[in-house]
């Protein structure tokens, strides 16, 4: 398989605290992979050295691109990790309440248009094809995402499992190569978790991205993974298929406690 | 050089540098509890200073016994500038708690801009003179040259004040309770602490506080005005910055090194950069150590 | 009736607070006081007043209506009223027409008034694009102005430059020190930049104030020229009224270029940096441009101001460019309605212009300024005109229907 992230021997320390110690971790192109782990593991620090919030105390962290070139994202800024192809959500919901559904999406597509303050200003042809295309792109991803008759609600009138799902059409319209979800079902019902897990399958198979996702529903988490990183206190416990995990006994002290399971 | 003049201007700028602790207090005690720069606490040292000016006016009108008149006029100042600081909070910051993080900080320019112009339309636009009401101390004969009456009663009291607001907060229940609330707001009122309270009461102490050093100030300069909180109030938070938002002894010790800094600036300089100085520090430390010389960095949660 | 018991509670509270301040008046002279306790009774029947608004509009906000409820029929009429294009039109071109005639049928002090609302109706649009729709509290924006008119007053002076040339040099000076503050305060947090740049705003005036060979100290530069009109000599009515033009096109400029921007690809960029910083990062937004971009876009129209300003006043001094100055223009940013167009521009035509109309409130100008900064933040934050909402044409939807409920 052709790997789109790999991450090797990634540390993060904050002052005398290591929360993250020699992490190696690989997402292969069409990949769903599933973070898991108990609070506190480290999982979303993990996101955060990724997409360039955080820089990592040690470690390399590569992305591919479309023709397999390697890119090394140690160092980079977040905008510029999201410009080479990596998108993600937030685990406490971090839309841009007081815009509509549809600008949020639109400024999703900043990073893949080009108008700057002199198009603006001047509006020229180019600059409105520009934003017109921009525009229905945008209308689009809410289409994909079941948000097409709210897209000009502000984002903060958005239910619950409406605004996590905008979060998503949102992190789509920088059109990604390796998508991160934190903590996407989190706060939704039964059913509407069985929803999320058919569009977030669906994303994939129609936009031919890879996906990695920290989640604590653990049977969306079985049915939908392909692979599964198991995290505890910071470092890598055990990977593997759904079901390998599933029997691994580690994997089960970790999340039972100490009893002899 | 010249050492007598080294020392004047060490006093000097220590005598200074004590009333900018004595406001930067209060901005470093509220900052600690509700992470608000309360823009208006330098009006409430401008108060004070009307307050105590107001009062002992009247008690000399009324023939009120010399001695006692200061210290009848800065109690009046301090628990009037404390029902100010509670009745600020209550008004302007209070309903907007949990609003997003400008919104307090423009109510609080918005307070402070009121509050410049209340005293101005009921008082006066003019500097008034502020009545000498200190006895001469004779003890203070030898070192005149450095230290006057009223240098000598701004170091003992704000000294005083600082030490026991230090035992204060750390040895009472309040006090431990207020520390307890800076850590963590919510924790605090798991355990049972009634943070509403703990704000009223840091502003009622941080208010107190600034009135004493607005009544020090006008007994030392001799005229108040009602402008005089605006650049008193941005100097005192440099200080509290520059010690680090948040820690008392922090302010302090901003407060000393800024009052030295413009005392000397002002003596081997000029005194037209002093104030160009303080917001040169101001600006600097914020920019390139936002945690000031005591503080602690933080991690930015996401 | 607990309502009104707390409303007499907070009465008394307030009476007793303002009874040194409000209630005695000493006269140093000749050492008498007079004891003013009818304005300590006045205060206290007005503060129970305010109380039990206070305290209603309270119940209303926490029981989330709106403050003020149109009579039955109103709200319907009205929302029909700004729906009807043609009546928009009508009125735009009413207003147009006043504005075009007003210095023609006015008085010269009235044009003048005029004037200077409109330089603050510049003003606030310029600063409403860094607070209002970037997020970045700045304090000290009138640095920006103060670079802008002593731009022209010290090119005046020194090289002999005419307004028309130094127009464009005021704006780009300005443009060089918001880049010079951006730069610096890229990573601070919103209060802390607030003070920081009011921190910069007192340097600049303090400079002006103390640098006396270059820039006369606090007396000023005075003798600047009125703008020209292609060498015509005008006299000083003509002037104003050429003046007044010059800055009534300004401001049209301003607005359409800034409602262009805030519709545009860096429009939202700026927005989204306002909403949530981290996520702005996250959708591949560099911040470090966009905030650049708003301090640069923000001080050059505060430049121009500056500019017109000192060709209008024909006089400078660092006194009009003080903090309170920029207090003024942000409090019109936060009536009117942070990122809002037509409430920043209303705001600050009622902000200038009323206290020179009703002249009982002139006094007390500031002090309603501050009041108002207060009641917004507390009551309507979003400011008067809020909502406005671009409307977008979505391709899929035009033909089909009149989608979702743009």
């Amino acid at each position: 398989m052709r790997p789109v992230l790999e991450v090797s021997g990634l540390s993060q320390d904050f002052g005398g605290l290591r929360a993250l110690s020699d992490l190696d971790l690989r997402v292969d192109a069409n990949e769903i992979v599933a973070l898991i782990g108990p609070n506190g593991a480290g999982k979303t620090t993990f996101f955060n050295c990724v997409t360039g919030i955080y820089t990592p105390t040690e470690g390399q962290m590569f992305l591919y691109d479309a023709d397999d070139g390697k890119h090394l994202l140690n160092g980079k800024k977040p905008h510029v990790i999201t410009a080479m192809g990596m998108a993600r959500t937030f685990q406490n919901i971090r839309l841009f309440s007081d815009m509509t559904v549809l600008e949020n999406v639109m400024v999703g597509r900043h990073c893949r248009t080009r108008a700057g303050i002199w198009g603006a200003l001047s509006r020229d042809g180019h600059t409105r094809r520009e934003e017109q295309e921009s525009i229905d792109i945008s209308y689009a991803l809410l289409e994909s995402l079941h948000l097409q008759n709210l897209w000009n609600e502000k984002a903060r009138n958005l239910s619950y499992g409406a605004q996590r799902r905008l979060e998503i059409a949102r992190a789509l319209a920088t059109e990604p190569r390796m998508l991160l979800l934190d903590e996407p079902a989190a706060g939704m019902n039964p059913q509407e978790t069985h929803e999320l897990e058919i569009l977030v399958r669906g994303i994939r198979d129609a936009r031919n991205l890879s996906i990695l996702l920290i989640e604590h529903d653990m049977s969306m988490v079985m049915s939908l993974s392909d692979r599964i990183y198991v995290m505890e206190y910071g470092s890598c416990i055990a990977m593997g298929k759904p079901e390998e995990v599933r029997a691994n006994p580690r994997v089960i002290k970790a999340y039972l406690g100490e009893s002899d399971a | 050089m010249d050492i007598q003049f080294f020392i004047e201007l060490f006093f000097g700028g220590l005598t200074r540098g004590s009333i900018y602790a004595l406001i930067a207090l209060g901005y470093t005690l509220v900052y600690g509890i509700i992470e608000l720069i309360n823009f208006a606490h330098g009006e409430i040292y401008m108060l004070g200073a009307f307050t105590a000016l107001l009062v002992a006016g009247v008690l000399g009108v009324y023939g009120f016994p010399v001695g006692g008149i200061l210290i009848v006029a800065a109690l009046a100042a301090v628990i009037w500038c404390a029902a100010y600081g509670y009745t600020l909070e209550k008004v302007a910051y209070k309903p907007l708690r949990g609003a997003p993080r400008l919104s307090p900080l423009i109510s609080a320019i918005g307070m402070s801009i009121f509050l410049q112009n209340y005293v101005l339309l009921a008082q006066t636009s003019d500097f008034v003179p502020f009545p000498r009401l200190l006895p001469e101390m004779e003890f203070l004969e030898y070192v005149n040259y450095v230290m006057g009456p009223s240098d000598f009663l701004i170091l003992l009291v704000s000294t005083l004040a600082m030490v026991s607001l230090s035992l204060f907060i750390r040895y009472t229940r309040m006090g431990k309770a207020m520390r307890a609330t800076a850590q963590n707001r919510k924790m605090a009122l798991l355990l049972g602490i009634n943070a509403d309270r703990i704000i009223s009461l840091t502003f009622i102490i941080g208010s107190g506080l600034a009135a004493l050093g607005g009544v020090l100030i006008a007994s030392h300069m001799g005229q108040v005005n009602f402008g005089i909180g605006f650049l008193a109030g941005l100097k005192a938070f440099t200080a509290a910055v520059l010690g680090g938002i948040g820690s008392i002894p922090g302010a302090m010790v901003g407060g000393l090194v800024l009052g030295l800094a413009e005392s000397f600036t002002t003596g081997y300089f000029s005194g037209n950069y002093e104030d160009i100085l303080a917001f040169g520090i101001l600006i600097l430390i914020l920019i390139f150590r936002p945690d000031g010389i005591l503080g602690k960095a933080k991690v930015q949660k996401v | 009736m607990r309502r009104i018991l707390k409303a007499v509670l907070t009465a008394i509270w307030f009476m007793a607070l303002t009874l040194p301040v409000m209630g005695i008046k000493l006269n140093t002279l000749d050492q008498t006081v007079q004891w003013r306790f009818d304005r300590i009774l006045w205060l206290g029947a007005g503060v129970f007043a305010l109380a039990v608004i206070w305290d209603w509009c309270f119940s209303r906000k926490a029981r989330g209506l709106p403050l003020l409820r149109l009579p039955k029929g109103w709200g319907a009429g009205l929302r029909n009223l700004s729906g009807r294009p043609h009546l928009k039109t009508g009125g735009l071109a009413i207003l147009t027409l006043f504005m075009l005639v007003m210095p023609l049928t006015s008085s010269f002090y009235q044009t003048n008034i005029m004037i200077s609302a409109l330089l603050y109706v510049m003003l606030a649009l310029g600063l409403n694009i860094v607070v209002g729709l970037a997020g970045q509290l700045v304090l000290g924006y009138v640095a920006f102005y103060a670079v802008g008119a002593y731009a022209y007053g010290l090119l005046y002076q020194f090289l002999g430059w005419g307004f028309w040339a130094c127009l464009p040099v005021g704006g780009i000076l300005a443009v060089l020190f918001g880049l010079a503050l951006g730069f610096p305060v890229l990573r601070l947090r919103g209060d802390y930049l607030a003070i920081v740049t009011l921190g910069f705003g007192e340097i600049v005036r303090l400079a002006l104030q103390n640098w006396t060979s270059l820039t006369g100290g606090p007396r000023g530069i005075s003798d600047i020229p009125r703008p020209g009109f292609f060498g015509l000599e005008m006299d000083i009515n003509a002037s104003t009224t050429y003046v007044y033009y010059l800055v009534l096109a300004a401001v049209v400029i301003t607005i359409i270029m800034i409602s262009r921007l805030k519709n545009s690809r860096v429009g939202l960029a700026l927005q989204a940096l306002r909403e949530d910083e981290i996520a702005c990062e996250a959708m591949g937004i560099d911040i470090t441009r966009v905030k650049l971009s708003a301090f640069a876009l923000g001080s050059c129209w505060a430049g121009f101001a500056g500019v017109i300003f000192a060709a209008k006043t024909t006089y400078i001094n660092p006194s009009s460019f003080t903090f309170m100055e920029s207090a003024m223009i942000l409090s019109m940013v936060v009536l009117g309605g942070m990122g809002s167009i037509a409430g920043v521009v209303i705001a600050a035509m009622i902000l200038i212009l009323a206290p020179e109309y009703l002249r009982a409130f002139s006094e007390y100008r500031m002090l309603i300024f501050g009041a108002i900064m207060v009641i917004m933040m507390i009551f309507r934050p979003q400011g008067l005109i809020s909502g406005e909402r671009r409307r977008y044409r979505i391709s899929a939807l035009h033909g089909a229907h009149n989608g979702g409920r743009a």
